[in-house]
Protein backbone atom coordinates (compact mmCIF):
# COMPACT_ATOMS: atom_id res chain seq x y z
CA UNK A 1 0.00 0.00 0.00
CA UNK A 2 2.83 2.35 0.75
CA UNK A 3 3.84 2.24 -2.92
CA UNK A 4 0.51 3.82 -3.86
CA UNK A 5 0.85 6.45 -1.19
CA UNK A 6 4.35 7.26 -2.38
CA UNK A 7 3.17 7.46 -6.00
CA UNK A 8 0.35 9.82 -5.04
CA UNK A 9 2.70 12.06 -3.14
CA UNK A 10 5.25 12.05 -5.97
CA UNK A 11 2.74 12.78 -8.71
CA UNK A 12 0.76 15.48 -6.98
CA UNK A 13 3.48 17.34 -5.13
CA UNK A 14 7.11 16.22 -4.75
CA UNK A 15 7.73 15.36 -8.37
CA UNK A 16 4.85 17.19 -10.02
CA UNK A 17 5.45 17.12 -13.80
CA UNK A 18 4.53 20.77 -14.26
CA UNK A 19 5.92 22.36 -11.12
CA UNK A 20 9.07 20.35 -10.43
CA UNK A 21 10.05 18.49 -13.58
CA UNK A 22 8.87 21.43 -15.73
CA UNK A 23 7.83 19.01 -18.46
CA UNK A 24 5.17 19.63 -21.06
CA UNK A 25 5.45 23.38 -20.70
CA UNK A 26 4.45 24.07 -24.30
CA UNK A 27 0.77 23.08 -23.97
CA UNK A 28 0.81 24.19 -20.36
CA UNK A 29 1.64 27.74 -21.32
CA UNK A 30 -0.18 27.93 -24.61
CA UNK A 31 -3.70 26.76 -23.84
CA UNK A 32 -4.29 27.77 -20.25
CA UNK A 33 -5.99 31.07 -21.00
CA UNK A 34 -9.24 29.76 -19.47
CA UNK A 35 -10.13 27.07 -16.94
CA UNK A 36 -12.14 25.16 -19.53
CA UNK A 37 -9.28 24.87 -21.99
CA UNK A 38 -6.90 23.92 -19.19
CA UNK A 39 -9.25 21.25 -17.85
CA UNK A 40 -9.87 19.84 -21.33
CA UNK A 41 -6.21 19.53 -22.16
CA UNK A 42 -5.42 18.23 -18.67
CA UNK A 43 -8.00 15.45 -18.92
CA UNK A 44 -6.80 14.50 -22.41
CA UNK A 45 -3.23 14.30 -21.15
CA UNK A 46 -4.36 12.32 -18.12
CA UNK A 47 -6.14 9.70 -20.23
CA UNK A 48 -3.21 9.38 -22.63
CA UNK A 49 -0.81 9.07 -19.73
CA UNK A 50 -2.75 6.25 -18.05
CA UNK A 51 -3.20 4.37 -21.34
CA UNK A 52 0.40 4.71 -22.45
CA UNK A 53 1.76 3.80 -19.02
CA UNK A 54 -0.30 0.59 -18.87
CA UNK A 55 0.62 -0.43 -22.41
CA UNK A 56 4.31 0.36 -22.06
CA UNK A 57 4.41 -1.55 -18.81
CA UNK A 58 2.68 -4.58 -20.34
CA UNK A 59 5.00 -4.78 -23.37
CA UNK A 60 8.18 -3.88 -21.51
CA UNK A 61 9.52 -7.47 -21.55
CA UNK A 62 9.18 -7.75 -25.34
CA UNK A 63 10.62 -4.43 -26.45
CA UNK A 64 14.36 -4.46 -27.26
CA UNK A 65 16.24 -1.77 -25.34
CA UNK A 66 17.64 -0.23 -28.53
CA UNK A 67 14.32 0.71 -30.10
CA UNK A 68 12.27 1.38 -27.00
CA UNK A 69 11.84 5.12 -27.63
CA UNK A 70 10.22 4.75 -31.08
CA UNK A 71 7.97 2.04 -29.67
CA UNK A 72 6.91 4.27 -26.79
CA UNK A 73 6.20 7.13 -29.17
CA UNK A 74 4.06 4.85 -31.32
CA UNK A 75 2.09 3.73 -28.28
CA UNK A 76 1.57 7.33 -27.15
CA UNK A 77 0.62 8.46 -30.65
CA UNK A 78 -2.00 5.73 -30.81
CA UNK A 79 -3.63 6.88 -27.60
CA UNK A 80 -3.46 10.52 -28.65
CA UNK A 81 -5.22 9.67 -31.91
CA UNK A 82 -7.93 7.86 -29.99
CA UNK A 83 -8.42 10.82 -27.67
CA UNK A 84 -8.36 13.25 -30.55
CA UNK A 85 -11.08 11.36 -32.42
CA UNK A 86 -13.17 11.08 -29.25
CA UNK A 87 -12.88 14.81 -28.60
CA UNK A 88 -13.72 15.54 -32.21
CA UNK A 89 -16.87 13.48 -31.81
CA UNK A 90 -18.13 14.53 -28.39
CA UNK A 91 -16.66 17.93 -27.44
CA UNK A 92 -16.25 19.57 -30.82
CA UNK A 93 -16.17 23.17 -29.53
CA UNK A 94 -13.33 22.41 -27.18
CA UNK A 95 -11.60 20.39 -29.88
CA UNK A 96 -11.55 23.51 -32.01
CA UNK A 97 -10.44 25.73 -29.15
CA UNK A 98 -7.46 23.49 -28.33
CA UNK A 99 -6.54 23.04 -31.99
CA UNK A 100 -3.02 21.85 -32.69
CA UNK A 101 -2.28 21.22 -29.01
CA UNK A 102 -4.23 17.96 -28.94
CA UNK A 103 -2.02 16.19 -31.53
CA UNK A 104 0.95 17.84 -29.84
CA UNK A 105 0.27 15.77 -26.70
CA UNK A 106 2.37 13.12 -28.50
CA UNK A 107 5.43 15.25 -27.94
CA UNK A 108 4.59 16.07 -24.34
CA UNK A 109 7.77 15.12 -22.51
CA UNK A 110 5.84 14.42 -19.32
CA UNK A 111 4.28 11.38 -20.99
CA UNK A 112 7.35 9.92 -22.64
CA UNK A 113 9.26 10.76 -19.48
CA UNK A 114 6.93 8.62 -17.35
CA UNK A 115 6.99 5.83 -19.93
CA UNK A 116 10.77 5.76 -19.91
CA UNK A 117 11.42 6.46 -16.24
CA UNK A 118 8.64 4.51 -14.55
CA UNK A 119 6.34 2.41 -16.72
CA UNK A 120 9.12 0.54 -18.52
CA UNK A 121 10.50 -0.69 -15.20
CA UNK A 122 7.42 -1.44 -13.10
CA UNK A 123 4.38 -3.76 -13.11
CA UNK A 124 1.29 -2.50 -14.91
CA UNK A 125 -0.91 -1.69 -11.91
CA UNK A 126 1.77 0.52 -10.39
CA UNK A 127 2.37 2.15 -13.78
CA UNK A 128 -1.35 2.82 -14.20
CA UNK A 129 -1.54 4.45 -10.78
CA UNK A 130 1.58 6.48 -11.52
CA UNK A 131 -0.01 7.67 -14.76
CA UNK A 132 -3.17 8.64 -12.91
CA UNK A 133 -1.33 10.62 -10.25
CA UNK A 134 1.13 12.30 -12.62
CA UNK A 135 -1.77 13.19 -14.91
CA UNK A 136 -3.77 14.56 -12.00
CA UNK A 137 -0.81 16.64 -10.83
CA UNK A 138 -0.42 18.03 -14.33
CA UNK A 139 -4.15 18.72 -14.66
CA UNK A 140 -4.36 20.46 -11.30
CA UNK A 141 -1.53 22.83 -12.17
CA UNK A 142 -3.11 23.48 -15.56
CA UNK A 143 -6.46 24.31 -13.97
CA UNK A 144 -4.86 26.51 -11.33
CA UNK A 145 -2.88 28.40 -13.97
CA UNK A 146 -5.93 28.69 -16.21
CA UNK A 147 -8.03 29.96 -13.30
CA UNK A 148 -5.54 32.63 -12.29
CA UNK A 149 -5.06 33.80 -15.86
CA UNK A 150 -8.78 33.86 -16.56
CA UNK A 151 -9.51 35.87 -13.40
CA UNK A 152 -6.73 38.39 -13.98
CA UNK A 153 -7.34 38.70 -17.69
CA UNK A 154 -11.10 38.51 -18.00
CA UNK A 155 -12.61 38.62 -14.53
CA UNK A 156 -14.51 35.36 -15.17
CA UNK A 157 -14.23 31.69 -14.21
CA UNK A 158 -15.43 28.62 -16.18
CA UNK A 159 -16.15 30.73 -19.23
CA UNK A 160 -17.24 28.33 -21.97
CA UNK A 161 -17.48 25.33 -19.67
CA UNK A 162 -20.41 24.11 -21.78
CA UNK A 163 -17.91 23.30 -24.55
CA UNK A 164 -16.44 20.59 -22.34
CA UNK A 165 -19.27 19.46 -20.08
CA UNK A 166 -22.42 19.96 -22.10
CA UNK A 167 -25.16 22.55 -22.07
CA UNK A 168 -25.95 22.41 -18.34
CA UNK A 169 -22.46 23.74 -17.62
CA UNK A 170 -23.19 27.12 -19.19
CA UNK A 171 -24.57 28.09 -15.78
CA UNK A 172 -21.18 27.45 -14.19
CA UNK A 173 -19.79 30.67 -15.62
CA UNK A 174 -18.95 33.03 -12.79
CA UNK A 175 -18.40 36.70 -13.46
CA UNK A 176 -16.18 37.94 -10.63
CA UNK A 177 -15.89 41.48 -11.90
CA UNK A 178 -16.53 43.20 -15.20
CA UNK A 179 -13.61 44.64 -17.07
CA UNK A 180 -13.99 47.21 -19.77
CA UNK A 181 -10.59 46.36 -21.16
CA UNK A 182 -9.23 42.84 -20.57
CA UNK A 183 -5.64 42.67 -19.34
CA UNK A 184 -4.42 41.06 -22.54
CA UNK A 185 -0.98 40.28 -21.15
CA UNK A 186 -2.42 37.72 -18.73
CA UNK A 187 -4.18 35.95 -21.57
CA UNK A 188 -1.20 36.06 -23.93
CA UNK A 189 1.74 33.62 -23.46
CA UNK A 190 3.96 36.06 -21.47
CA UNK A 191 1.27 36.13 -18.79
CA UNK A 192 1.44 32.33 -18.60
CA UNK A 193 5.19 32.46 -17.99
CA UNK A 194 4.85 35.10 -15.29
CA UNK A 195 1.98 33.36 -13.46
CA UNK A 196 3.78 30.00 -13.76
CA UNK A 197 6.85 31.58 -12.16
CA UNK A 198 4.77 32.77 -9.23
CA UNK A 199 3.11 29.35 -8.82
CA UNK A 200 6.51 27.61 -8.73
CA UNK A 201 7.77 30.21 -6.26
CA UNK A 202 4.72 29.57 -4.10
CA UNK A 203 5.33 25.81 -4.16
CA UNK A 204 8.95 26.28 -3.15
CA UNK A 205 7.92 28.66 -0.39
CA UNK A 206 5.48 26.06 1.03
CA UNK A 207 8.22 23.40 0.83
CA UNK A 208 10.65 25.62 2.71
CA UNK A 209 8.05 26.51 5.29
CA UNK A 210 7.29 22.83 5.89
CA UNK A 211 10.97 21.93 6.07
CA UNK A 212 11.55 24.68 8.60
CA UNK A 213 8.66 23.46 10.72
CA UNK A 214 9.72 19.84 10.47
CA UNK A 215 13.13 20.64 11.92
CA UNK A 216 12.88 19.89 15.54
CA UNK A 217 14.03 22.69 17.77
CA UNK A 218 17.29 21.81 19.48
CA UNK A 219 16.90 20.61 22.98
CA UNK A 220 17.90 23.39 25.32
CA UNK A 221 19.64 22.19 28.39
CA UNK A 222 18.87 24.32 31.36
CA UNK A 223 20.97 23.84 34.39
CA UNK A 224 19.38 23.94 37.71
CA UNK A 225 21.19 26.28 39.97
CA UNK A 226 22.10 24.53 43.13
CA UNK A 227 24.24 27.13 44.75
CA UNK A 228 23.25 30.54 45.79
CA UNK A 229 24.77 33.54 44.06
CA UNK B 1 54.27 54.24 10.55
CA UNK B 2 51.67 51.94 9.10
CA UNK B 3 50.94 51.56 5.44
CA UNK B 4 47.35 50.88 4.68
CA UNK B 5 46.93 47.96 2.31
CA UNK B 6 43.64 48.22 0.51
CA UNK B 7 42.27 45.73 -1.97
CA UNK B 8 41.15 46.88 -5.40
CA UNK B 9 39.23 48.74 -6.76
CA UNK B 10 41.41 51.76 -6.02
CA UNK B 11 39.34 54.29 -7.87
CA UNK B 12 35.95 55.02 -6.48
CA UNK B 13 32.78 56.48 -7.79
CA UNK B 14 32.37 59.51 -5.58
CA UNK B 15 28.65 59.59 -5.94
CA UNK B 16 26.08 57.55 -4.10
CA UNK B 17 23.18 55.91 -5.90
CA UNK B 18 20.90 58.59 -4.53
CA UNK B 19 23.01 61.38 -6.04
CA UNK B 20 23.20 59.66 -9.43
CA UNK B 21 19.45 59.09 -9.49
CA UNK B 22 18.80 62.67 -8.40
CA UNK B 23 20.84 63.93 -11.36
CA UNK B 24 18.87 61.69 -13.69
CA UNK B 25 15.48 62.97 -12.65
CA UNK B 26 16.66 66.56 -12.48
CA UNK B 27 17.89 66.21 -16.06
CA UNK B 28 14.44 64.99 -17.05
CA UNK B 29 12.87 68.33 -16.02
CA UNK B 30 13.34 70.14 -19.38
CA UNK B 31 11.66 67.26 -21.17
CA UNK B 32 8.79 67.18 -18.68
CA UNK B 33 8.30 70.94 -19.05
CA UNK B 34 8.28 70.67 -22.84
CA UNK B 35 5.77 67.85 -22.70
CA UNK B 36 3.53 69.84 -20.39
CA UNK B 37 3.71 72.82 -22.72
CA UNK B 38 2.53 70.79 -25.70
CA UNK B 39 0.33 68.11 -24.16
CA UNK B 40 -1.14 69.78 -21.08
CA UNK B 41 -1.16 69.36 -17.33
CA UNK B 42 -1.96 65.68 -17.56
CA UNK B 43 1.78 65.05 -17.47
CA UNK B 44 1.96 66.35 -13.89
CA UNK B 45 -1.00 64.24 -12.77
CA UNK B 46 0.54 61.13 -14.32
CA UNK B 47 3.80 62.00 -12.55
CA UNK B 48 2.06 62.36 -9.20
CA UNK B 49 0.19 59.08 -9.63
CA UNK B 50 3.34 57.25 -10.71
CA UNK B 51 5.40 58.58 -7.81
CA UNK B 52 2.71 57.72 -5.26
CA UNK B 53 2.31 54.20 -6.65
CA UNK B 54 6.06 53.63 -6.78
CA UNK B 55 6.45 54.85 -3.20
CA UNK B 56 3.72 52.55 -1.87
CA UNK B 57 4.79 49.56 -3.97
CA UNK B 58 8.43 49.93 -2.96
CA UNK B 59 7.48 50.15 0.71
CA UNK B 60 5.21 47.11 0.54
CA UNK B 61 7.83 45.04 -1.28
CA UNK B 62 10.58 45.91 1.17
CA UNK B 63 8.25 45.07 4.03
CA UNK B 64 7.33 41.71 2.54
CA UNK B 65 10.99 40.94 1.96
CA UNK B 66 11.86 41.91 5.51
CA UNK B 67 14.28 44.65 4.50
CA UNK B 68 14.56 48.19 5.86
CA UNK B 69 11.97 50.29 4.06
CA UNK B 70 13.71 53.62 4.43
CA UNK B 71 16.70 52.24 2.57
CA UNK B 72 14.71 51.67 -0.59
CA UNK B 73 13.01 55.04 -0.44
CA UNK B 74 16.34 56.79 -0.02
CA UNK B 75 18.12 55.49 -3.09
CA UNK B 76 15.63 57.21 -5.43
CA UNK B 77 15.74 54.47 -8.09
CA UNK B 78 11.98 54.05 -7.80
CA UNK B 79 11.55 57.77 -8.47
CA UNK B 80 13.45 57.48 -11.75
CA UNK B 81 11.39 54.44 -12.77
CA UNK B 82 8.17 56.29 -11.96
CA UNK B 83 9.18 59.45 -13.82
CA UNK B 84 10.32 57.54 -16.91
CA UNK B 85 7.09 55.61 -17.06
CA UNK B 86 4.99 58.74 -16.48
CA UNK B 87 6.60 60.63 -19.36
CA UNK B 88 6.31 57.61 -21.66
CA UNK B 89 2.55 57.20 -21.44
CA UNK B 90 -0.04 59.51 -23.02
CA UNK B 91 -0.73 62.49 -20.78
CA UNK B 92 -4.49 61.98 -20.65
CA UNK B 93 -4.53 58.21 -20.16
CA UNK B 94 -6.94 56.95 -17.46
CA UNK B 95 -5.49 56.79 -13.96
CA UNK B 96 -5.44 53.00 -13.65
CA UNK B 97 -3.04 52.74 -16.61
CA UNK B 98 -0.15 54.44 -14.86
CA UNK B 99 -0.95 52.83 -11.50
CA UNK B 100 -0.95 49.34 -12.98
CA UNK B 101 2.21 49.96 -15.01
CA UNK B 102 4.20 51.39 -12.12
CA UNK B 103 3.08 48.69 -9.71
CA UNK B 104 4.07 45.98 -12.20
CA UNK B 105 7.42 47.68 -12.84
CA UNK B 106 8.30 47.92 -9.16
CA UNK B 107 6.83 44.68 -7.81
CA UNK B 108 7.37 42.16 -10.60
CA UNK B 109 10.22 43.55 -12.67
CA UNK B 110 12.32 44.98 -9.85
CA UNK B 111 11.63 43.26 -6.53
CA UNK B 112 10.84 39.75 -7.74
CA UNK B 113 14.31 39.71 -9.29
CA UNK B 114 15.90 40.90 -6.04
CA UNK B 115 15.51 44.67 -5.88
CA UNK B 116 17.91 47.46 -6.78
CA UNK B 117 20.72 46.37 -9.06
CA UNK B 118 19.43 42.83 -9.61
CA UNK B 119 16.77 43.31 -12.25
CA UNK B 120 17.30 41.82 -15.68
CA UNK B 121 15.01 44.21 -17.52
CA UNK B 122 14.53 47.94 -17.37
CA UNK B 123 11.55 48.23 -14.98
CA UNK B 124 10.01 51.31 -16.59
CA UNK B 125 10.12 49.79 -20.06
CA UNK B 126 8.82 46.40 -18.94
CA UNK B 127 5.90 48.22 -17.30
CA UNK B 128 5.38 50.19 -20.51
CA UNK B 129 5.34 47.05 -22.63
CA UNK B 130 2.82 45.41 -20.27
CA UNK B 131 0.55 48.40 -20.80
CA UNK B 132 1.13 48.67 -24.53
CA UNK B 133 0.44 44.99 -25.15
CA UNK B 134 -2.60 44.92 -22.87
CA UNK B 135 -4.26 48.26 -23.60
CA UNK B 136 -3.22 49.35 -27.11
CA UNK B 137 -6.06 51.88 -27.48
CA UNK B 138 -5.35 53.83 -24.31
CA UNK B 139 -1.60 53.65 -24.83
CA UNK B 140 -1.66 55.15 -28.31
CA UNK B 141 -4.21 57.90 -27.60
CA UNK B 142 -1.78 60.77 -27.30
CA UNK B 143 -3.44 64.16 -26.88
CA UNK B 144 -2.72 66.39 -29.85
CA UNK B 145 -0.46 69.40 -29.37
CA UNK B 146 -2.34 72.34 -27.83
CA UNK B 147 -1.91 74.58 -30.86
CA UNK B 148 -3.73 72.12 -33.13
CA UNK B 149 -6.53 71.23 -30.75
CA UNK B 150 -10.09 72.29 -31.29
CA UNK B 151 -10.95 72.27 -27.60
CA UNK B 152 -8.48 73.49 -25.01
CA UNK B 153 -8.33 71.47 -21.80
CA UNK B 154 -8.13 73.17 -18.41
CA UNK B 155 -6.60 71.70 -15.26
CA UNK B 156 -9.95 70.62 -13.80
CA UNK B 157 -10.93 69.09 -17.11
CA UNK B 158 -7.62 67.20 -17.19
CA UNK B 159 -8.32 65.80 -13.72
CA UNK B 160 -11.84 64.85 -14.74
CA UNK B 161 -10.58 63.16 -17.88
CA UNK B 162 -7.97 61.10 -16.10
CA UNK B 163 -10.22 59.98 -13.27
CA UNK B 164 -13.64 59.73 -14.94
CA UNK B 165 -12.96 59.70 -18.67
CA UNK B 166 -15.01 62.82 -19.41
CA UNK B 167 -14.48 66.56 -19.07
CA UNK B 168 -17.03 68.65 -17.20
CA UNK B 169 -18.56 69.61 -20.55
CA UNK B 170 -18.98 65.94 -21.37
CA UNK B 171 -16.28 65.51 -23.98
CA UNK B 172 -14.36 62.24 -23.96
CA UNK B 173 -10.74 61.73 -24.93
CA UNK B 174 -11.59 60.68 -28.47
CA UNK B 175 -13.43 63.96 -29.13
CA UNK B 176 -10.64 66.02 -27.60
CA UNK B 177 -8.15 64.41 -29.93
CA UNK B 178 -9.84 65.90 -32.95
CA UNK B 179 -7.99 68.62 -34.73
CA UNK B 180 -9.44 71.81 -36.15
CA UNK B 181 -10.52 69.90 -39.24
CA UNK B 182 -12.50 67.41 -37.14
CA UNK B 183 -10.15 64.49 -37.81
CA UNK B 184 -8.70 62.48 -34.94
CA UNK B 185 -4.94 62.86 -34.99
CA UNK B 186 -2.37 60.25 -34.30
CA UNK B 187 1.23 60.85 -33.27
CA UNK B 188 3.56 61.68 -36.17
CA UNK B 189 5.07 58.18 -36.29
CA UNK B 190 1.66 56.54 -36.02
CA UNK B 191 0.15 58.67 -38.73
CA UNK B 192 3.13 58.15 -41.02
CA UNK B 193 3.02 54.37 -40.57
CA UNK B 194 -0.67 54.25 -41.38
CA UNK B 195 -0.30 56.40 -44.47
CA UNK B 196 2.70 54.50 -45.79
CA UNK B 197 0.78 51.27 -45.26
CA UNK B 198 -2.05 52.75 -47.30
CA UNK B 199 0.25 53.26 -50.27
CA UNK B 200 0.67 56.99 -49.82
CA UNK B 201 4.07 58.43 -50.63
CA UNK B 202 6.15 60.14 -48.00
CA UNK B 203 5.48 63.60 -49.42
CA UNK B 204 1.75 63.03 -49.32
CA UNK B 205 1.90 61.64 -45.81
CA UNK B 206 3.92 64.59 -44.55
CA UNK B 207 1.30 67.13 -45.58
CA UNK B 208 -0.81 66.36 -42.49
CA UNK B 209 -0.84 69.24 -39.99
CA UNK B 210 0.56 67.08 -37.19
CA UNK B 211 4.03 67.14 -38.76
CA UNK B 212 4.62 70.89 -38.68
CA UNK B 213 7.95 71.99 -40.10
CA UNK B 214 10.57 69.66 -38.69
CA UNK B 215 9.46 66.41 -37.15
CA UNK B 216 6.00 66.82 -35.74
CA UNK B 217 4.62 69.76 -33.81
CA UNK B 218 5.64 69.45 -30.18
CA UNK B 219 7.47 66.15 -30.58
CA UNK B 220 10.58 67.75 -32.01
CA UNK B 221 10.80 70.18 -29.09
CA UNK B 222 10.14 67.47 -26.52
CA UNK B 223 12.94 65.41 -28.05
CA UNK B 224 15.30 68.38 -28.10
CA UNK B 225 14.50 69.03 -24.43
CA UNK B 226 15.34 65.45 -23.54
CA UNK B 227 18.51 65.77 -25.61
CA UNK B 228 19.50 68.84 -23.59
CA UNK B 229 18.93 66.99 -20.33
CA UNK B 230 20.90 64.04 -21.62
CA UNK B 231 23.85 66.22 -22.58
CA UNK B 232 23.90 67.57 -19.03
CA UNK B 233 24.12 63.99 -17.75
CA UNK B 234 27.06 63.28 -20.05
CA UNK B 235 28.75 66.50 -18.97
CA UNK B 236 28.28 65.50 -15.34
CA UNK B 237 29.67 62.02 -16.12
CA UNK B 238 26.48 60.38 -14.82
CA UNK B 239 26.25 58.43 -18.05
CA UNK B 240 28.96 57.74 -20.61
CA UNK B 241 28.41 58.85 -24.18
CA UNK B 242 28.79 55.32 -25.56
CA UNK B 243 25.22 54.10 -25.19
CA UNK B 244 23.40 57.20 -26.46
CA UNK B 245 26.03 57.61 -29.20
CA UNK B 246 25.73 53.98 -30.21
CA UNK B 247 21.97 54.09 -30.21
CA UNK B 248 21.72 57.24 -32.29
CA UNK B 249 24.30 55.93 -34.78
CA UNK B 250 22.61 52.53 -34.88
CA UNK B 251 19.32 54.25 -35.65
CA UNK B 252 20.55 57.00 -37.98
CA UNK B 253 22.88 55.08 -40.29
CA UNK B 254 20.46 52.31 -41.36
CA UNK B 255 17.63 54.86 -41.47
CA UNK B 256 19.62 57.17 -43.73
CA UNK B 257 20.69 54.34 -46.07
CA UNK B 258 17.15 52.97 -46.26
CA UNK B 259 15.77 56.45 -46.90
CA UNK B 260 18.30 57.23 -49.65
CA UNK B 261 17.38 54.09 -51.53
CA UNK B 262 13.71 54.34 -50.79
CA UNK B 263 12.87 58.04 -50.46
CA UNK B 264 9.15 57.59 -51.00
CA UNK B 265 8.37 54.87 -48.52
CA UNK B 266 10.81 55.40 -45.69
CA UNK B 267 10.61 57.49 -42.55
CA UNK B 268 13.06 60.37 -42.88
CA UNK B 269 16.16 60.22 -40.67
CA UNK B 270 15.10 63.53 -39.10
CA UNK B 271 11.75 62.06 -38.06
CA UNK B 272 13.54 59.03 -36.66
CA UNK B 273 15.75 61.22 -34.51
CA UNK B 274 13.27 63.84 -33.35
CA UNK B 275 10.05 61.94 -33.05
CA UNK B 276 8.64 59.38 -30.69
CA UNK B 277 10.80 58.46 -27.73
CA UNK B 278 14.19 58.47 -29.48
CA UNK B 279 16.02 60.97 -27.30
CA UNK B 280 14.34 59.88 -24.07
CA UNK B 281 15.32 56.32 -24.92
CA UNK B 282 18.88 57.11 -25.94
CA UNK B 283 19.84 59.23 -22.94
CA UNK B 284 17.60 58.08 -20.10
CA UNK B 285 16.26 54.59 -20.76
CA UNK B 286 18.99 52.66 -22.55
CA UNK B 287 21.60 54.08 -20.18
CA UNK B 288 20.14 52.40 -17.08
CA UNK B 289 23.33 51.24 -15.31
CA UNK B 290 21.77 48.00 -14.07
CA UNK B 291 20.38 46.56 -17.26
CA UNK B 292 22.85 47.90 -19.86
CA UNK B 293 26.25 46.46 -20.76
CA UNK B 294 29.15 47.39 -18.47
CA UNK B 295 32.37 47.88 -20.44
CA UNK B 296 32.74 50.79 -22.87
CA UNK B 297 33.02 48.48 -25.86
CA UNK B 298 30.00 46.56 -24.64
CA UNK B 299 28.06 49.79 -24.26
CA UNK B 300 28.79 50.65 -27.88
CA UNK B 301 27.51 47.28 -29.04
CA UNK B 302 24.46 47.59 -26.77
CA UNK B 303 23.66 51.08 -28.06
CA UNK B 304 24.05 50.07 -31.69
CA UNK B 305 21.80 47.09 -31.11
CA UNK B 306 19.07 49.19 -29.49
CA UNK B 307 19.25 51.74 -32.30
CA UNK B 308 19.07 49.13 -35.01
CA UNK B 309 16.11 47.34 -33.41
CA UNK B 310 14.27 50.67 -33.12
CA UNK B 311 14.87 51.28 -36.82
CA UNK B 312 13.81 47.76 -37.77
CA UNK B 313 10.57 47.80 -35.77
CA UNK B 314 9.64 51.30 -36.90
CA UNK B 315 10.24 50.30 -40.51
CA UNK B 316 8.92 46.74 -40.71
CA UNK B 317 7.26 46.01 -37.38
CA UNK B 318 3.70 46.27 -36.19
CA UNK B 319 4.19 49.13 -33.73
CA UNK B 320 4.81 52.77 -34.65
CA UNK B 321 7.45 53.30 -31.97
CA UNK B 322 9.84 50.74 -30.66
CA UNK B 323 12.14 52.09 -27.98
CA UNK B 324 10.64 49.97 -25.21
CA UNK B 325 10.80 46.73 -27.19
CA UNK B 326 14.29 47.53 -28.43
CA UNK B 327 15.57 48.19 -24.91
CA UNK B 328 14.05 44.98 -23.54
CA UNK B 329 15.40 42.88 -26.42
CA UNK B 330 18.85 44.40 -25.99
CA UNK B 331 18.62 43.81 -22.21
CA UNK B 332 18.33 40.11 -22.97
CA UNK B 333 21.54 40.24 -25.00
CA UNK B 334 23.51 41.98 -22.27
CA UNK B 335 25.00 38.82 -20.67
CA UNK B 336 26.32 37.75 -24.09
CA UNK B 337 27.62 41.23 -24.87
CA UNK B 338 29.36 41.42 -21.51
CA UNK B 339 30.88 37.98 -22.01
CA UNK B 340 32.53 38.92 -25.31
CA UNK B 341 33.55 42.48 -24.49
CA UNK B 342 35.17 41.87 -21.15
CA UNK B 343 38.23 44.14 -21.00
CA UNK B 344 41.57 42.44 -20.41
CA UNK B 345 43.17 43.45 -17.14
CA UNK B 346 46.60 45.05 -17.42
CA UNK B 347 49.31 42.40 -17.45
CA UNK B 348 46.99 39.50 -18.07
CA UNK B 349 47.84 38.68 -21.67
CA UNK B 350 45.67 39.66 -24.54
CA UNK B 351 46.46 39.53 -28.18
CA UNK B 352 50.12 40.63 -28.37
Amino acid sequence: MSTYKELTWQGLWNNNPALVQLLGLCPLLAVTATVTNALGLGLATLLVLIGSNITVSLVREFVPKEIRIPVFVMVIATFVTVIQLLMNAYVYGLYQALGIFIPLIVTNCAIIGRAEAYASKNPWHHAAFDGLMMGLGFTLVLVLLGGIREIIGNGTLFDGANLLLGEWAAGLRIELFTVDYPLLLAILPPGAFIVMGFIIAGKNWIDQYRAARAEKPEKVVTRARVTSQ
Amino acid sequence: MTFKIAASPHTHQRRTTQQVMRWVYLALIPGVLAQTYFFGFGVYIQLALALLTAWVAEGLCMRMRGRPIGHAWQDHTAIVTAVLLAVSIPALAPWWIIVMGTAFAIVVVKHVYGGVGQNLFNPAMAGYVLLLVSFPVQMTSWPIPAELAQIQVSITDTLNLIFTGFTSAGYNLEQLRMGIDGMTMATPLDSLRNDLNHQLTLTEALTKPVFGDIAGIGWAWVNLAFLAGGLVLIKQKIISWHIPGGMLVGLLVPAAIYWLFNPDQAITPMLHLLSGATMLGAFFIATDPVTAATSNKGRWVFGLLVGFIVFAIRTWGGYPDAVAFAVLLANMCVPVIDRYTQPIAYGHGGRS
